[in-house]
């Protein structure tokens, strides 16, 4: 399947990868509204890892055989059989957070404002993962066969 | 610590109601201006050490910021003006000598810019270059005094080395320790994709660029780092650099603190020491010198490569441009007052040297009237800033042009001209690893292979207007050109004619 992949030896650590994460999974897509007027604004699921100079982006890795959706208590956390992509129905999770205790990679966030585990889904809606398409040093890209 | 006199030169315009205190600026501003300061809950910006590099303005994803000249003024004064009064400052604080890079930004006159350009009109046709040929290609190395042809029209004479440019353009020496790794692999790479050359600068040739050679034009300087037999064989050219338009008569110094591993393996020099580069060659104090030297390096290539010399424009270029010529070079460079640098002392950057216009025009004339001007190559430095400079350094009568400025214009640089701290925000002048990998060179030679080729069709439109439909014909042909607002004897040196004349 088509993951995003960082390219550490480019990545400049700024972080706008987490800003329009949040602005894409925000109810307003524009990063001025997302910040200053949404009450519920979610958490980034891209987070810059760091160790300087060593940063890269880390988001889920929609693992083949995903422990998160084993370990998921309400069956809210999915991987769809045909895209492999794994996503969490926010309506079902309840926020144990077993899904962050199991992850290997750290890749699932504590939604703390919303209460639910919060973790990369590819920007399914839009088409292209948004941390990737506003990276500025092309230092995110996407990419992989179905 | 004493009170500091120096006021901030710049101001941080923050507009609080679009900042989302994501703090991108922050994370991405080398001098530290930018931070969150917890108790206000918001960004503060500290404007003393903000040096309008513009990475932050570029970077705010709500464009939240403007940086903007500093509106603290000193009392009116043409005689002492705010950097005379500044210098001083700074000089009676530190004791030192002020240190400066990029080229020359005094109010000097530019003469490309009071020169302008002819084209046909009814009498002679001019040519669509989108419809017909246009030749960009040039030769760089020394012509035979005549060709002789066989019976069968081929030619009989034996061709000096020459390099084989696509475009009249070429990447001027900037070493690897003056800029970074990144920006030279863009550089390195661009040459290659466009069919031109790029040159290493004094600083050798890193391991990993090796295979770029037959693109690579290397220096040997007065430092002679990281010069062996493999560094000359490697490259197409070779070029010994005896000046430099920024800081002509100057030596170069590379502090010890910027001799990384690489660096030092690069330099053929320890990790952590000064790269002093002395002011001469220690071995050439005349011309025969400077003869013997470069037929040590034709010795060492076996004749196949092309040698240069790169010297500053100084007021006697066209006689040591001839004395290059007869010392058997196959290329001379010549750097105008303009040139950059990755650092110089101020002083001499602003006040020594002339404008490559006059310098070109002057060896031009000089070769020609010996009758020598086929024997060597002419190229322009020293400020080259748009395709139409090109034009007219050509029509002066330069076979080429190097751009270095202008490259790394591309790649990113502002202009802020603090190469020389090291702390480049945009991942040039700079070897810290945090800084270097902001220029992606996967992103950074595809700029540069954009301008060139936009300035490639912006030469050959030129070109097709003047009537012309090959650069060479344009190679010294100054009544092309034509003075605007110069004195008569500007225009002589020149060689051109005024305006309507």
């Amino acid at each position: 399947m088509k993951k995003v992949y960082a390219k550490e030896e480019v990545c400049v650590g700024c972080k706008l990868c987490e800003v329009y994460c949040i602005t894409s999974h925000s109810r307003y897509k524009d990063v001025l509204k997302a910040y200053k007027f949404d009450s519920n604004r979610p958490a980034p699921r891209i987070v810059v890892e760091e160790n300087r100079p060593l940063s890269f982006s880390l988001q889920c890795r929609h693992c083949d055989d995903a422990p998160c959706v084993k370990a998921c208590i309400t069956g809210a956390m999915q991987k769809d059989p045909v895209t492999g992509v794994v996503t969490c129905d926010t309506d079902k999770c309840v926020g144990c957070w077993t899904c962050v205790l199991v992850c290997g990679f750290g890749a699932i966030v504590r939604d703390t404002n919303n209460k639910i585990a919060s973790k990369c889904d590819l920007c399914a809606e839009s088409g292209e993962p948004a941390c990737v398409k506003n990276c500025p040093n092309e230092a995110l890209v996407y990419e992989g066969g179905i | 610590m004493s009170l500091n006199y120096l006021t901030p030169e710049f101001k941080v315009l923050r507009d609080y109601d679009k900042c989302i205190n994501c703090k991108v600026c922050m994370r991405q501003c080398a001098n530290e201006v930018h931070s969150y300061d917890e108790d206000l809950g918001k960004m503060v910006a500290d404007d003393y050490k903000c040096v309008n590099c513009q990475r932050c303005v570029v970077m705010c994803p709500t464009h939240a910021l403007t940086i903007v000249k500093h509106p603290q003024v000193f009392r009116e004064n043409a005689n002492w003006t705010y950097d005379a009064i500044r210098d001083i400052y700074r000089q009676a604080e530190t004791g030192g000598v002020l240190l400066s890079a990029m080229g020359n930004d005094r109010p000097y006159p530019i003469y490309w810019d009071k020169m302008v350009i002819n084209a046909s009109q009814v009498t002679n046709p001019s040519i669509d270059p989108l419809r017909e040929p246009m030749e960009l290609k040039i030769f760089i190395g020394r012509k035979p005094d005549k060709i002789e042809l066989d019976e069968n029209l081929n030619v009989k004479t034996k061709m000096p080395p020459q390099l084989t440019l696509n475009y009249p353009i070429m990447f001027s020496a900037m070493s690897y320790g003056s800029i970074s790794y990144n920006a030279h692999a863009s550089l390195a790479r661009a040459a290659k994709e466009l069919g031109i050359y790029y040159n290493t600068g004094e600083g050798g040739l890193h391991k990993d660029f090796r295979k770029y050679g037959p693109n690579t034009i290397v220096q040997v300087a007065s430092g002679r780092f990281g010069v062996d037999r493999e560094y000359l064989k490697t490259a197409a050219a070779v070029e010994i650099k005896i000046g430099q338009g920024a800081k002509p008569g100057i030596g170069g110094h590379l502090p010890g603190e910027k001799v990384s591993e690489d660096i030092s393996e690069t330099r053929m020099i320890p990790v952590g020491s000064d790269a002093i580069s002395p002011a001469p060659h220690h071995d050439i104090y005349s011309i025969e010198d400077l003869s013997q030297l470069i037929y040590s390096l034709k010795e060492a290539t076996d004749y196949k490569k092309p040698v240069g010399v790169k010297i500053a424009a100084v007021n006697n270029v066209a006689a040591i441009a001839s004395g290059i010529a007869r010392a058997g070079a196959d290329y001379i460079a010549i750097d105008g007052f303009r040139g950059g640098t990755g650092a110089a002392p101020k002083r001499i950057r602003d006040n020594v040297g002339i404008p490559i216009e006059f310098a070109i025009a002057s060896v031009d004339s000089r070769l020609r009237s010996e009758g020598i001007r086929h024997t060597i190559s002419l190229i322009a430095a020293g400020s080259i800033r748009s395709s139409a400079d090109i034009v007219k350094a050509i029509a002066l009568g330069a076979d080429a042009v190097y751009i270095g400025s202008a490259a790394l214009i591309a790649l990113g640089c502002h202009m802020c001209q603090q190469c020389y701290t090291g702390k480049c925000n945009w991942g040039i002048a700079t070897q810290d690893p945090n800084l270097v990998k902001r220029l992606n060179p996967e992103i950074g030679y595809k700029r540069l292979v954009n301008l060139i080729t936009a300035w490639g069709h912006e030469i050959q439109e030129m070109l097709g207007g003047m009537g012309i439909n090959d650069i060479e014909s344009l190679k010294g042909n100054r009544l092309m050109l034509r003075g605007i607002g110069m004195t008569q004897k500007e225009l002589d040196v020149l060689g051109i004619l005024a305006a309507g004349e």
